[in-house]
């Protein structure tokens, strides 16, 4: 009878299988070390933009996340929001960006494991992973909901900029600006990197749940 | 000029420029623009220029003069081909939109003070470039003041003066600035002489008081000053010394300098003597000076000088022991000193006669070592046989004055008389690079009217660009609208492209604002000027962050020792920070203020009334000015460069309690 981690770590392949059909247990740890390195890439490069377009400012104005630190024309823009009463982008998502790295080298690991782990269990482990571009514009959009609905009131221009909500993807309107968000390649390759985990998902499906049934079949019989 | 009838080639051209706007705006159409020309009798040729000159919204220009502002005391930027001008700077006189003498550069214009006086104002002629190996680097700009004899340092990162040296010698100059090809000096010459700083004794005295001189000014491109203390002057007869150039390549380590009234005339028209004009022009001909500027700081640093005013001045009698100058005639009255690309030849033009006279720097150094002299002069300077040193003289018309030089062996002369361009061939290597014969006449283009200097693209390098050409007219008579007696004058921009004798003006350009004499053009990439300043909290000055420059959140009025009081402010889009500042009448006030802004353009102004006080505070600049509240009342500050929409709104109330 297997012990409950057993039972987690699922079962292992005998030499021989592996030897014989090694594209077939390679498949899934290959296509998870695809994603973990593009997840890893994805530290280094814009997450997310939104340009601010306005006559004023021929190169617009550009509003870059990375998944710890904000870029580009930020004190501009904080400059522009201060007629609005809308805080400093600075003090948005702060916990957020803290943890950015530890979190996406966290995700790093979890692939690690999920790829050793041969039972339906490697699903639990990736889900967090898979879902986390969704998890970054859901997080996105909280805080743009609550930076741009809390507007100070006592701000030069408050009674004409009402309380909004730009998109975190598509294009918008504040004033004379017009905003366009764009996902970052880092999105894009996180994105991607979701997609390699479906793959590896299926492929480990295929790989081990033969393997599993045979497991137990003998375990019954 | 004669009009043209309209043809389809000049229509094909203009449409030609136009097209993309005809593609994009639907409806427009080539007989669009030959109706245009119809209605405000345009020709071929005006098209044409049309077409060379229009720059459209958003383009930028290829290249920028720097010019002199003549008595306006400031340098004038201007684009080409557009002739639009960007921007003065403010250099000897107060300017108040850039704050220049009303709260910023106050030390600055201090250093210019002569003999204690202030003069706020300048006569500036002559401005040179930086130069690296003989070409223009695009990272200072030198002027100088030719009323009271005195150099300005602007630096190019910021448009900016950043030093005006008076100097101590003299006070009037004229053969300024001009630099080494490696800015290692800046020359300075003095024209009406005087005693040695200036001081009094009659004119019968001229010959034995009565002094000239040349300054080198070292130039620590580092520090971006120049350094008094590592610079010197040669001493000199008291002839007028005019117009010089620096020697290069070939002729790098010469200074060539004109010089007139070498009849030592000392005027006197209302006790019947011949008056200056007169006086100064009986000489068949004067003397060009030949220094050699790299021996002469050799005699320097041996010590070999006297100090004279404070400053160290080698004297005619160690120059001619040390043979640091030669003399050698030259056509009567001349005005330009001009030395060719490679630096083989000078040229000189006597506004008195119609020739340019060119000489060979081989020759002269021939010359010298051979002691081909005609004589000496009446203090023992050698003069070189005039047929020893000249290459060829070339008839050209009257009144020559300045010459610049192409990039296909054309040379370029500036006719006062004729009003006129003359466009006419280099010998030697550059004879081979255009089809006629040397040292020959080829075209003159008239301009309108009285040229006195002119500037070709890069045209006095050692690389020039041609393509372009300007003509700085004196006098534009009927050109313009008639603005009263006083009138404008003609900044007139010829295209040199082509070559033979096409060289038609095709812009005419008026400058309201002072009498420009020399000019400058240099290739637009090669400067790299900042679109703001590099830090918040930036000196100008110094050219670095202030420690102390008031930051966000450190703004405060501070209650220093009895009756002082010392402001921190910040200023950003749309407030001073702080808005009420209250002192009592008496105290003397340190205000500091810093524009935190770091977007483009972001200029904030600062006006306090009745204390005469008007900054511009360009993005992360930082200022510091003080005043004594000696009158109470209640004042209104605000920015005066319209900055945001709230710019109204961006205001305090400075208030001076009234003492007890």
């Amino acid at each position: 009878m297997p012990s409950f981690i057993d039972h987690i770590i699922g079962p292992r392949v005998d030499q021989i299988d592996l030897n014989k059909h090694g594209l077939k247990y390679g498949a899934p740890g290959f296509f998870l070390l695809i994603a973990r390195v593009l997840l890893l890439v994805s530290l280094f490069v814009p997450f997310w933009k939104m340009s601010l377009v306005a006559p004023q400012y021929p190169d617009n104005l550009q509003l870059i996340a990375y998944v710890n630190h904000l870029a580009g024309d930020v004190a501009e823009i904080d400059s522009l929001n201060h007629y609005i009463g809308m805080r400093p982008l600075g003090e948005a998502a702060q916990f957020e960006r803290s943890v950015g790295v530890y979190v996406m080298i966290f995700f790093v690991v979890l692939l690690e494991l999920a790829s050793w782990i041969h039972s339906r269990w490697t699903v639990l482990l990736i889900l967090p992973v898979l879902f986390f571009p969704v998890v970054f514009l859901l997080d996105l959009h909280y805080w743009m909901s609550n930076f741009g609905l809390n507007l100070d009131p006592d701000a030069p221009l408050s009674n004409s900029v009402d309380p909004f909500v730009p998109p975190v993807l598509g294009t918008g309107m504040v004033g004379q600006f017009k905003t366009v968000a764009t996902p970052g390649i880092g999105m894009i390759l996180a994105t991607i990197a979701s997609f390699f985990m479906i793959v590896a998902m299926y492929f480990h499906r295929r790989a081990y749940l033969p393997l599993i049934k045979a497991q137990k079949a003998a375990a019954s019989s | 000029m004669t009009r043209k009838r309209l043809s389809t080639r000049a229509l094909f051209a203009a449409g030609l420029c136009t097209l993309g706007l005809a593609t994009s705006a639907w409806g427009q159409s080539m007989s669009d623009v030959q109706k245009v020309a119809k209605e405000r009798g345009l020709s071929t040729a005006d098209l044409l220029a049309a077409a060379q000159t229009f720059t459209p919204s958003g383009k930028i220009d290829d290249y920028l003069i720097f010019s002199s502002g003549g008595h306006s005391g400031q340098v004038f930027v201007i684009g080409v081909p557009s002739m639009r001008l960007l921007r003065t700077i403010a250099v000897f006189t107060p300017e108040p939109w850039q704050g220049w003498g009303y709260g910023v550069g106050e030390d600055v214009l201090a250093e210019g003070l002569v003999k204690g006086k202030e003069n706020l104002w300048g006569d500036t002629h002559h401005p040179a470039l930086s130069e690296t190996k003989g070409d223009y680097d695009g990272e200072w700009l030198f002027i100088n003041d030719k009323a009271n004899a005195r150099i300005a340092v602007i630096d190019l990162r910021d448009f900016e003066t950043k030093q005006i040296v008076k100097n101590p010698l003299f006070i009037n100059d004229h053969g300024g600035t001009f630099v080494t090809p490696d800015t290692e000096y800046i020359f300075e010459s003095s024209q009406y002489n005087v005693p040695w700083g200036a001081a009094y004794a009659p004119t019968s005295d001229y010959e034995d008081e009565y002094r000239g001189a040349v300054t080198m000014w070292k130039f620590d491109r580092k520090a971006g000053r120049i350094d008094k203390s590592k610079s010197f002057a040669i001493e000199l007869p008291p002839y007028w010394q005019d117009v010089a150039d620096c020697g290069k390549l070939e002729s790098d380590g010469y200074l060539f300098l004109n010089s007139i009234n070498t009849e030592l005339a000392t005027g006197g028209i209302e006790d019947k003597k011949p008056p200056f004009e007169a006086g100064v022009s009986m000489n068949a001909t004067d003397y060009l000076h030949i220094i050699n500027w790299k021996k002469a700081e050799k005699v320097y640093q041996a010590g070999k000088y006297d100090m004279i005013e404070g400053f160290p001045v080698i004297s005619m009698q160690t120059s001619i022991d040390e043979g640091l100058i030669y003399l050698t005639p030259e056509p009567r009255s001349p005005h330009g000193a001009d030395v060719t690309p490679k630096g083989e030849f000078i040229v000189v033009s006597g506004k008195l006669d119609p020739h340019t006279t060119i000489y060979s720097i081989d020759k002269i150094k021939k010359a010298i070592a051979n002691k081909t002299f005609s004589g000496s002069d009446a203090y023992g300077l050698p003069v070189l046989d005039f047929d020893a040193v000249m290459e060829a003289q070339v008839e050209v018309g009257l009144g020559p004055l300045h010459t610049q030089f192409g990039p296909d062996g054309y040379a370029y002369t500036s006719l006062f008389l004729d009003s006129a361009v003359a466009r006419w061939t280099l010998g030697g290597v550059y004879g081979p690079l255009n089809p006629e014969p040397d040292w020959t006449l080829v075209k003159k283009t008239p301009v309108q009217y009285n040229i006195g200097h002119l500037g070709a693209a890069e045209g006095d390098t050692v690389s020039p660009d041609g393509k372009y050409l300007v003509a700085f007219n004196k006098w534009a008579v009927d050109r313009f609208f008639q603005t009263g007696p006083l009138l404008p004058q003609n900044f007139q921009l010829l295209d040199i492209s082509q070559q033979g004798t096409h060289m038609p003006v095709i812009y005419d350009m008026p400058i309201g604002m002072g009498e420009p004499h020399y000019a400058q053009i240099i290739k637009a990439d090669k400067l790299n000027p900042w679109a703001v300043y590099p830090e918040i909290g930036w000196d100008p000055q110094t050219q670095s962050v202030d420690p102390w420059a008031p930051r966000p959140k450190m703004e405060r009025v501070e209650r220093k020792e009895e009756g002082t009081v010392e402001i921190f402010m910040t200023a950003v889009r749309s407030h001073f920070n702080p808005e009420h500042i209250t002192v009592k009448q008496g105290d003397k006030v340190i205000w500091h203020i810093t524009n935190i802004e770091r977007a483009v353009d972001a200029t904030h102004g600062f006006a306090v009334p009745v204390y005469d006080i008007n900054l511009s505070l360009e993005p992360g600049e930082t200022a510091t000015f003080e005043f004594v509240a000696d009158t109470p009342g209640t004042f209104p500050y605000y920015c005066t460069e319209f900055c945001s929409a709230l710019h109204l709104e961006m205001m305090g109330y400075f208030m001076v309690e009234p003492a007890d």
